[in-house]
C-alpha cells in the first residue's frame, strides 16, 4: 500500500545553486525509479541554521512530498547517508490529518486568519 | 444609587486584574488537527526564552495536543528550524 511521506533535507551551503539543484534532482529521480509518485516539492533555498551542523551555519533546504512504498523510503535514506553533501534529513509518514493540512495549505486555506477551514471560505476562495 | 452616579464610579484599579481566565485548549477550540513542524513562528509560542517547551499548565493545551506540539518542536529542532538551547529567543 503506497503510504504518503514527506522528506525534508538540508544540503551543505558549499554547493553552488545549480549543483544543489542537480543533487536534489538526483534524489528525486532516485525516488521516481523506485516507483514513487511525487506530489509536491518545495525549494526553500539557503537558510540560516539555528545551530551549527558540521561547522556550517547555513544550509540549503528542500522538501519533497510523495507517495511511495516503504522500500523506496529506505533506499532514499540510504542514499542520504552515503552522500556527504546532505547535512541532515527527516522523513515523516503523513496521517490523514497531515495530508488534509498539506492540501489545504496548498489551496491557501491555512493562514493567520483562516485557521478554521469553514466551508463558506472554500466557495469564496 | 442613581444611574448617573453609577457611571461616575471610578475604580482605582480595573476590577478584572485578579480575575483568573479559564484556560482552554486552542487546538480543540479551533478544530486544528495537525501541527506542522515546518513553520517555527507558530511553534515559538510554545517554547520559552531558553528554547524549552512550556508545560501544559501554562499553555493550557490538552494532553493529546501537547504531545503533538512537543513532537513537532523536536522535529523542528532536528531540522534546526528551532534551537535546542537559546538565550532571549524572543
Amino acid at each position: 500500500m503506497l503510504g504518503q511521506y514527506e522528506t525534508t533535507f538540508i544540503l551543505t551551503p558549499v554547493l553552488s545553486e545549480d549543483d544543489a539543484k542537480k543533487a536534489i534532482s538526483t534524489f528525486v529521480d532516485l525516488l521516481k525509479n523506485q516507483g514513487a509518485e511525487i506530489i509536491h516539492q518545495e525549494y526553500w533555498g539557503l537558510k540560516n541554521l539555528k545551530y551549527p551542523i558540521q561547522k556550517k551555519t547555513t544550509g540549503i533546504y528542500h522538501l519533497v512530498e510523495y507517495k511511495a512504498a516503504p522500500k523506496a523510503v529506505e533506499t532514499l535514506e540510504l542514499a542520504f547517508r552515503r552522500d556527504e553533501s546532505v547535512l541532515r534529513y527527516l522523513t515523516i509518514k503523513l496521517d490523514k490529518y497531515a495530508v488534509k493540512y498539506n492540501d489545504d495549505k496548498r489551496a491557501g486555506l491555512v493562514g493567520r486568519g483562516k485557521k478554521v477551514q469553514s466551508p463558506k471560505k472554500e466557495e469564496a476562495a | 444609587m442613581s444611574k448617573s452616579a453609577q457611571d461616575t464610579i471610578k475604580y482605582l484599579t480595573s476590577p478584572k486584574i485578579g480575575l483568573i481566565k479559564k484556560k482552554y485548549c486552542r487546538f480543540k477550540k479551533n478544530g486544528i488537527k495537525y501541527i506542522d513542524y515546518k513553520d517555527p513562528e507558530y511553534l515559538l509560542s510554545f517554547i520559552n526564552e531558553q528554547g524549552k517547551i512550556t508545560p501544559r499548565r501554562f499553555t493550557g493545551n490538552s494532553l493529546k495536543y501537547q504531545r503533538k506540539v512537543a513532537q513537532a518542536i523536536k522535529r523542528a529542532r532536528h531540522l534546526s528550524l528551532l534551537p535546542y538551547v537559546a538565550d532571549l529567543l524572543k
